[in-house]
């Protein structure tokens, strides 16, 4: 009572100070009282549902059946893409509908037809009694005392060693795997630096490998470009993929060259890398009208009228230029590789 | 007349009668179809009709002869090609002042935008019209026209050619309904946005490989609903809006209490 006493008061105290009044604990409410559903009551209405349990049921029997027959009915042999699509749909929805039938029937019959009736299962403690723990420290005991590890030591050192080298068989290939080619200087040239052979390097469309004169690109066009007859050479894909560029042709007048540039671009063409600075995706959306080149994958833009600076979006770094220039012919050629690493950034480049 | 309208319950009459709807529909059509797009040598008369046309509904922009003003560009040496991509897609006329000149029903009929045409050509040089040879998917390999496709105008227009977004509200359209004419001329003249891809860069023959490529996606998908071909942005939409859904729906009604 005397303990009780000056927290009753306290609880008054803060109850006039307007705020709410909590009890110490609250009373177990038990159970909300049993509500029947209708189909406990109405048997018309335990066997509406009974019907539609059987009905979802049947459904699932059709479906099955219709999966079946679209198995035979659309044979997919051949190039019929129409049947393709019809026997990948027939099947799919018979089989979507014979799980799904038996799912909501099961469901459904549980919910109306079989009791509900609440339950209370109470838990009961984890913690085995003081003699059955004693029981199993002595089982494990014996087990260590019966293998007598401790006066076995080569076993011991067998043993050890085994678990300690185990996971190498799956560790080892894992991070082997990673990379067979640790040979970094490979990002700082590409092919363009020159053709097998020391000869020059000419511009060619891409995937056609046609070269390509100067007079052939005109105002306002881009040309998607490779290496000319890089297809004959070794680890092509890989050195593809480093090397393409795009090859632009613009009023001379708009371009802004400094001045140890000039004699990059050829009469308004000019060629960068297709590499996104960023993460390395293919950056071709060229906007004629604006000479903005814009990257599918981060939407960075980059301006073809000023060095190709990132105007917009996630990149560091402006697009490569690769130096450019014709031969006798008219045709383009690379003057030298590009004049720094294309693509994103890796860990040893400066900036 | 009397004759007649005994003769309309005969054995054979909705023979005859059919036989004289099919012949009216093909005169009817013979007369209206569009002429094949090649004009090889337009009449005088033909761009007499154009520049009428052209002062009447193109001038404003363009100036009295072509030579463009401060809202439009000069027309002199753009070629057939390019007058008749811009009017039989309806992105010309502009009707207004927007990021990007927009498709939609042509004002002109195909007879009075070859007028159109001849007319510019008349004023300079440019890429003419191609003919239905060379546009006509049957000749061209879909299989080669894919391998171009995909590295010179997937990036723009999807793999497919379901059409993209590009900056400040331009975007690079789908190219479902084109038709192979336009396809052609979209290449050769670069439209708007669009980069040239003049025919030494991607010869007829690439141009041709590409249409037919992109006329065999018009075909119906194998693998069922393309879901606009848009790639995870649709399928993503599809997955959380209807699959998420119909899941949650689901966890509700097995939870719900059977009344």
């Amino acid at each position: 009572m005397s303990i009780e006493q000056p927290r009753g008061s306290h609880d008054l105290q803060q109850s006039e100070s307007g705020e709410v009044e909590h009890p110490e604990r609250f009373e177990n409410p038990g159970l909300p009282p049993h509500r029947p559903r209708l189909g406990d009551e109405d048997p018309k209405a335990n066997k509406r549902s009974e019907h539609q349990v059987v009905v979802l049921f049947v459904i699932s029997i059709i479906a099955t059946i219709a999966a079946i027959w679209g198995f035979f009915a659309f044979p997919v042999d051949g190039l019929q893409v129409g049947n393709v699509r019809m026997s990948t749909l027939v099947i799919g929805l018979g089989l979507g509908l014979g799980m799904l039938g038996i799912g909501v029937g099961a469901v459904h019959w549980a919910k109306t037809l079989m009791n509900d009736h609440e339950k209370v299962e109470e838990r009961h403690p984890q913690r085995g009694d003081d003699a059955t723990r004693a029981e199993a420290v002595d089982i494990m005991r014996e087990g260590v005392e019966d293998s007598a590890i401790a006066r076995r030591p080569l076993i011991k050192g067998a043993l050890g060693t085994a678990v300690a080298i185990a996971p190498l068989s799956f560790l080892v290939p894992l991070i082997g795997n990673l990379g067979g080619d640790w040979d970094i200087s490979k990002f700082r040239h590409t092919a363009w630096a020159s053709a097998p052979g020391g000869g020059r390097r000419y511009l060619a469309t891409d995937p056609t490998d046609r070269r390509i004169k100067a007079s052939e690109v005109t105002r306002g066009s881009m040309v998607h470009v490779q290496p000319w007859r890089l297809e004959e050479e070794e680890n092509f894909l890989e050195e593809k993929t480093k090397a393409v560029v795009i090859l632009m042709r613009l009023d001379p007048k708009l371009l802004k060259e400094p001045e140890e540039k000039k004699d990059w671009s050829y009469d308004g063409i000019v060629a960068y890398s297709k590499v996104c600075t960023h993460v390395g995706c293919p950056v071709a959306l060229y906007e004629q009208q604006t000479h903005h080149v814009l990257c599918p994958c981060h939407q960075s833009t980059f301006d073809i009228t000023d060095q190709a600076k990132v105007i917009f979006g996630p990149a560091k770094r402006p697009l490569p230029q690769l130096p450019i220039t014709v031969d006798e012919e008219g045709y383009l050629y690379a003057q030298s590789d590009f004049h720094e690493p294309v693509g994103p950034s890796f860990w040893e480049r400066e900036r | 007349m009397k004759a007649l309208a005994a003769g309309r319950r005969h054995r054979l009459a909705p023979v005859v009668l059919m036989t004289l709807a099919l012949l009216f529909t093909g005169v009817v059509y013979a007369a209206l179809a569009p002429s094949p797009a090649q004009a090889e040598t337009p009449s005088a008369g033909e761009v007499e009709a154009g520049e009428k046309l052209f002062i009447a509904n193109c001038s404003t922009c363009h100036g009295m002869n072509a030579q463009g003003t401060d809202h439009g560009p000069s027309l002199i040496g753009v070629g057939a090609a390019s007058v008749h991509f811009q009017v039989a897609t309806g992105r010309m006329p502009m009707d207004a002042n927007q990021p990007q000149a927009e498709a939609k029903p042509p004002q002109f009929d195909e007879a009075e935008t070859q007028q159109l045409a001849a007319y510019v050509a008349s004023l300079g040089a440019g890429p003419g019209i191609p003919s239905e040879e060379q546009v006509d998917p049957a000749l061209g390999d879909a299989a080669n026209g894919g391998l171009i496709f995909r590295t010179n105008c997937a990036m723009c227009h999807n793999a497919v050619g379901a059409g993209g977004a590009l900056t400040n509200g331009k975007h690079a359209p789908p190219l479902y309904d084109s038709t192979p004419t336009e396809l052609y001329e979209a290449m050769l003249t670069g439209p708007q946005s669009m980069p040239v891809f003049n025919d030494a860069t991607l010869t007829p023959d690439d141009k041709r490989d590409i249409i037919a490529y992109l006329m065999e996606q018009r075909e119906p998908s194998p693998g069922g609903f393309s879901l606009g071909a848009l790639g995870p942005v649709s399928e993503g939409l599809w997955a959380f809006a209807i699959g998420m859904s119909v899941l949650i729906g689901f966890a509700v009604w097995i939870g719900a209490r059977s009344s």
